[in-house]
């Protein structure tokens, strides 16, 4: 009862006009601790450009010099960018197909499914780089698409080899030995992993968008296609941005098949002929860090397209509603 | 068959959930044209039911036709086979649902989710969808709200678009599960009022709702289903007015005292 404001009646009016609380003008928290950290930053900061502006190993100049190499630069577009956006490809693509099929009815397409991420999940990459590079030894005589087991069809029926095609061995070794041979590995490996998110990303789509689609009359794929995933996306698409920084890096691995335009190969080249190993890996730090800091601007508005309609605090697509607005202007409200 | 067959013809429909059975023998004739309320306690398989004429579920035994055709199966050579996933969808284009909660594609705007069916699935090119759906969202009062995503959206208007959302595959059927039940009261009477405009329209309906009033002012029919059965079927003045069935006047009674709570 007392906590009752003393509102109303105009005898009052004076009174409670004086009494009535007006704007806040109060005294903000103090935070000196934020200060004595700012200060000790400061102190850091200080001792850690002293470092890289005095130490003569750094060698500034040679850092630059490093980095406009022609073969590093190729290094970095060809081995470094082209195989991280190849191999995302491969792996985004075959990873929602893998989640597709392990969340499929059918206990074939999810077994499948089930065994690649357990098999491909399963590899340190550089182990897998460098069995692709070295594949061609299985293929001593060449690898043919045909029918299994047509030389005994052949004895048994005469029917021939039934070939489609043959890959010579060495051109199997120029195929697996480019950074052809990089993205597909390594866009296998990441498929695996990437199953695992977009499976994540499919289940955390209620169950009622699916069954609201299929009572409209669409298809699975349509379903799937129209509604899930790209509901799907808002989960999917932080971890990938994730996956992909991985990647970027992970490019460096090439080495194990051996493909050596690639980035920090050259630069490590360069090092070791020079004797100026500190500056190129600071070279090679630079280049990641500019390409990674690419990639996060690509993540958010890849995050904001798909967080489409999510939270509410979004104002209506202007271009939506005028068009909406012209087409009812008959109607108005009932 | 008969011009005049009934739209929706089920026959002794049993589901079971593992050893759980929910539908024990349902029986249910819907007219062309005609409303058909289905009332009943939580559980005694409502849902379940409705979701069956869809195929959303399927179900054990019995048989459901909508329109002269058999739901989920089709009859060779004295078997039934099972439909695929196809044919099915195809079945599901003539029957709308509306959902308890909505269920809107949050991804799309109004105008979207009721462009989605038709587009998608009756193959209706754009520009023509467009102008169907501002019709639609004109008739459930929704026209200036076309470029707003379902997050904007109040649950009663939420609740029309989803309405308008399976008007505009012109379905012969609508089903309602309980539209208004995640409603706030204030809400309700919209979305209602939508659909009372529907039924005079002669759309055929089967509306599981627990209002009463609804039922007893739109309804052709009213079934009363508990624990798997129906228990009692007439018209809303039979079964609402003089209901001749304990477990329904329990039932009655139980529902006024909490809508006058
Ligand atoms: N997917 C399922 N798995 C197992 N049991 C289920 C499933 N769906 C429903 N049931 C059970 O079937 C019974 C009937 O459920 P149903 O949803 O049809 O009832 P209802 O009449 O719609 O009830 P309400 O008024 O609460 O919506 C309930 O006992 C429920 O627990
Ligand atoms: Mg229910």
């Amino acid at each position: 009862m007392s906590a009752q404001p003393p509102v109303s009646a105009d005898g009052q009016a004076g009174a409670s006009a004086e009494e009535r609380p007006g704007r806040i003008e109060a005294v903000p928290v103090r935070h000196p601790g934020r200060w004595v950290a700012v200060a000790v930053i400061a102190v850091l900061v200080a001792m850690f450009l002293h470092l890289l502006l005095t130490n003569p190993v750094f060698n500034w100049p040679f850092v630059f010099e490093a980095m406009n190499q022609r073969v590093v630069i190729e290094g970095f577009i060809y081995g470094t960018l082209l195989v991280t956006l190849g191999a995302m490809v491969v792996g985004v693509v075959g990873g929602v197909i893998l989640a597709v099929m392990r969340l499929s009815p059918n206990p074939v397409l999810s077994g499948v499914s089930w065994v690649f991420t357990w098999f491909f999940r399963g590899i340190p990459r550089l182990v897998l780089l460098t069995f692709t590079g070295g594949i061609g030894a299985l293929f001593a005589t060449g690898l043919s698409i045909g029918v299994p087991f047509d030389f005994l069809l052949d004895r048994w029926f005469g029917t021939g080899e039934l070939r489609l095609f043959t890959l010579s061995q060495t051109e199997i070794n120029v195929l697996v030995g480019s950074i052809f041979g990089g993205i597909i590995g390594l866009g296998l490996s990441e498929a695996a992993y990437m199953a695992e998110i977009a499976r994540a990303g499919i289940l955390s789509v209620d169950r009622g968008q699916q069954e609201a689609a299929e009572a409209l009359g669409m298809t699975r794929s349509q379903t799937m296609r129209r509604i899930v995933l790209p509901q799907a996306m808002r989960v999917i698409v932080p971890p990938t941005g994730n996956e992909v920084t991985a990647m970027l890096k992970d490019t460096s691995l090439l080495i194990g098949i051996p493909v050596t335009a690639e980035l920090f190969f050259q630069l490590r080249n360069i090092g070791s002929t020079t004797y100026q190993l500190i500056p190129v890996f600071v070279a090679a730090i630079l280049y990641y860090l500019a390409a990674t800091s690419v990639l996060m601007v690509g993540q958010y508005f890849l995050e904001k397209r798909f967080g489409r309609g999510f939270g509410s605090r979004m104002a209506p697509k202007p271009k939506a509603a005028a068009g909406a607005g012209a087409g009812a202007a008959t109607g108005g409200a009932k | 068959m008969s011009p005049e067959q009934p739209l929706v013809r089920a026959l002794n429909v049993h589901k079971a959930f593992g050893h759980v059975e929910v539908l024990k023998g349902i029986d249910l004739q819907v007219e062309r044209g005609q409303v058909v309320c289905l009332l009943g306690p939580s559980g005694s398989g409502k849902t379940t039911f409705l979701r069956c004429i869809n195929q959303l579920e399927t179900f054990d035994g019995g048989r459901i036709w909508v329109d002269g055709k058999l739901i989920g199966y089709e009859e060779r050579g004295g078997r039934l086979h099972r439909l695929t996933d196809k044919r099915i969808a195809a079945q599901r284009r003539d029957i709308g649902m509306v959902f308890q909660r909505f269920n809107l594609f949050p991804h799309m705007t109004a105008l979207e989710n009721v462009t989605e069916g038709p587009c998608q699935v009756r193959g209706v090119s754009k520009r023509e969808a467009k102008l169907e759906a501002l019709a639609l969202l004109e008739r459930v009062g929704l026209s200036d709200r076309a470029g707003n995503y379902p997050s904007q959206l109040s649950g009663g208007q939420q609740q029309r678009v989803a309405i308008a959302r399976a008007l505009a595959m012109k379905p012969k059927l609508m089903l309602f599960d309980e539209p208004t039940s995640a409603l706030d009261p204030e809400l309700v009477g919209e979305v209602l009022e939508v659909m009372k405009e529907l039924a005079a329209e002669g759309t055929t309906m089967i509306v599981v709702t627990h209002e009463v009033a609804f039922a007893r002012d739109v309804a052709d029919e009213v079934v009363f289903m508990d624990g798997g059965v129906v228990v009692e079927r007439g018209t809303p003045a039979e079964v609402l007015g003089a209901p001749k069935e304990d477990r329904t006047r329990t039932f009655l009674t139980r529902m006024r005292s909490e809508h006058h709570a």
